[in-house]
């Protein structure tokens, strides 16, 4: 499948987003809402919940699959409250030892009047500081559109997976065509040239792991999604905070070396 | 307005003019109407003598103003070549913009003394592709911070940029992890990282590097977004507020600690660095990596 094709299918009407996706990775999901600051944002949800036996955080970006839902989830483009409420779950998630697995199916962070007046930017940017250095293991998983600030702010992670046909991107397609090539109509074409497919990412290191999509059957695709996370969260979890770290601050730090 | 003629000797500012002399020439200023002429603006630090807008500076005309004449050693200046998507038409946009700039990239990273304090610097390039940030930017900056945290140095940078360099993709968005990462381990070993925002300062700079200093300063007037006034536009089809997204703007909105003119610069950044001197000596156990 090319690049646009992908693009279309990580967008496509009915596929799971981050709470279909919760519902069936996990068991006994409590959701915690808020992020003791401004207020709550419903296009990140968060909590606690079992994966197998064990007590995991679990954070998304859930864009809502009815038009009521996506009203109320602004389309998964989440406000600074959301990043920030995600990093509160992520620093009790510390505190209590528990990994932390990460959701992303996101456009992108919220781009609007009160999002800039409540510090977007800095939301962000201090997510990838504190993200780098939590000292429990986290994995995120984009699961259709991982869009640019507001993905990689749920997305500073020990391991980076994405579904068979999920993207990852620091624009749009759309974006690039309009302003690179002065043309909105060539979104297929950037979609093409700015490499966002899982394939492509894996390539360039920027993803650990590209989980099949078992030709459309989103159980399946879960059932080995859930047996993979089980099994890495197991193998992280017993490494020393230390490691852990480390190995997480070199694998970004080597994404985008100079090539002599 | 006035330039403080203080304790430094005049910044030496470069016209670039190959020998002919422009000094009378006018210029309208956009932010007041009135004429200025070159002389005048670079007298005072090229901001409107009759207005005070601030107008954009090189990397190089920053580090004039800043740093104690001859202080100031490169790091990497030379890194070679990125374009790791091969993207069309990048690696031309990058000869040109080397040629327009006289830099090899859009952030000049270094040490200098201010007024006696030695310090890490990085200075963004906005004549280079308007100071986005691709993979050598974000090498640059990591590189810098590690270098700090080594020789326990804290780091004063000037931001100004457009964000991600698009035609770097998703390694461009990398670099936000990646000098966010350096920062921290930076600020855990107890050193001051000073940030200065000027105009611009937008996108995935301002949604990482620029907006995680201990201390952020900005210039009056600078424009300061995650997304731009014209994305918010479209997005929102609302009219925009008076001031929205300028410096003020944010220092009313609790995102900056202060704005500071040109002219005070030096002389405040000296101050803020001599409030932390004892931060240098101190050991640290965490940045170990």
């Amino acid at each position: 499948m090319r690049a646009y094709e992908r693009l279309q299918a990580a967008r496509a009407k009915g596929r799971p987003g981050a709470l279909a996706c919760i519902s069936s990775l996990f068991t006994d999901f409590y959701e915690l809402h808020g992020d003791r600051l401004f207020g709550e944002d419903a296009a990140v949800v968060g909590g606690l919940a079992r994966l197998g036996g064990r007590a995991v955080t679990v954070i998304g970006i859930e864009k809502g699959a009815t038009t009521d839902e996506k009203l109320l989830r602004n389309f998964g483009s989440a406000h600074p409250e959301g990043y920030r409420k995600a990093l509160r779950l992520m620093k009790q998630a510390e505190k209590f030892r528990r990994p932390v697995v990460t959701l992303v199916d996101t456009s992108g962070a919220y781009c609007g009047i009160g999002a800039e007046e409540r510090g977007q930017g800095s939301a962000i940017a201090q997510n990838l500081m504190e993200m780098m250095r939590l000292s429990v293991p986290v994995i995120a998983i984009v699961l259709g559109e991982g869009g640019s600030g507001g993905a990689l702010a749920l997305a500073v992670a020990d391991e980076v997976w994405l579904l068979e046909n999920a993207v990852y991107s620091v624009i749009s397609a759309e974006g690039a065509a309009s302003i690179l090539y002065k043309d909105a109509s060539k979104a297929e074409k950037a979609a093409e040239d700015l490499k966002i497919t899982a394939q492509d990412l894996l390539s360039l290191g920027v993803i650990d792991r590209i989980v099949s999509e078992q030709g459309g059957d989103f159980a399946l695709c879960f059932a080995g999604l859930q047996a993979a996370l089980a099994e890495r969260l197991s193998a992280l979890c017993a490494l020393p905070p230390e490691a852990l770290l480390a190995a997480r601050y070199a694998k970004f730090r080597m994404l985008g070396r100079p090539e002599r | 307005m006035m330039l403080k003629r203080s304790l430094f000797k005049r910044p030496k500012i470069a016209l670039e003019n190959g020998g002919e002399d422009f000094s009378s020439f006018l210029q309208e200023c956009p932010g007041c109407g009135k004429e200025i002429t070159q002389g005048e603006l670079f007298e005072n630090l090229h901001v409107c003598p009759h207005c005070g807008r601030h107008f954009r500076l090189s990397a190089r005309q920053r580090l004039a103003i800043l740093a104690d004449e001859g202080s100031f050693i490169e790091l990497d200046a030379e890194l070679g070549e990125s374009d790791p998507l091969s993207f069309p038409g990048y690696a031309e946009k990058l000869q040109n913009a080397r040629r327009a700039s006289g830099e090899g990239e859009a952030v000049l990273t270094g040490t200098a003394m201010v007024l006696g304090q030695k310090t890490a610097l990085f200075l963004m390039e906005g004549g280079f592709m308007m100071g986005s940030m691709g993979s050598l930017v974000g090498e640059k900056l990591a590189r810098l911070f590690e270098h700090a945290t080594e020789e326990r140095l804290p780091v004063v940078g000037f931001t100004i940029s457009g964000g991600a360099r698009m035609q770097e993709g998703i390694l461009s968005l990398m670099q936000m992890a990646k000098v966010s990462g350096a920062v921290k381990l930076h600020s855990e070993s107890g050193l001051l990282y000073l940030a200065v925002l000027t105009d611009p300062t937008t996108g995935g700079v301002t949604a990482s590097f620029a907006m995680e200093g201990d201390i952020t300063l900005a210039e009056p007037g600078a424009l300061i977004a995650f997304a731009g006034p014209r994305v918010i536009e479209q997005t929102t089809h609302k009219k925009l507020p008076e001031g929205f997204q300028r410096a003020e703007f944010l220092l009313k909105n609790g995102f900056i600690d202060a704005i500071c003119e040109r002219k005070a610069q030096r002389e405040t950044i000296a101050a803020l660095l001599a409030y932390h001197e004892g931060a240098r000596e101190g050991e640290n156990d965490h940045a170990s990596l």
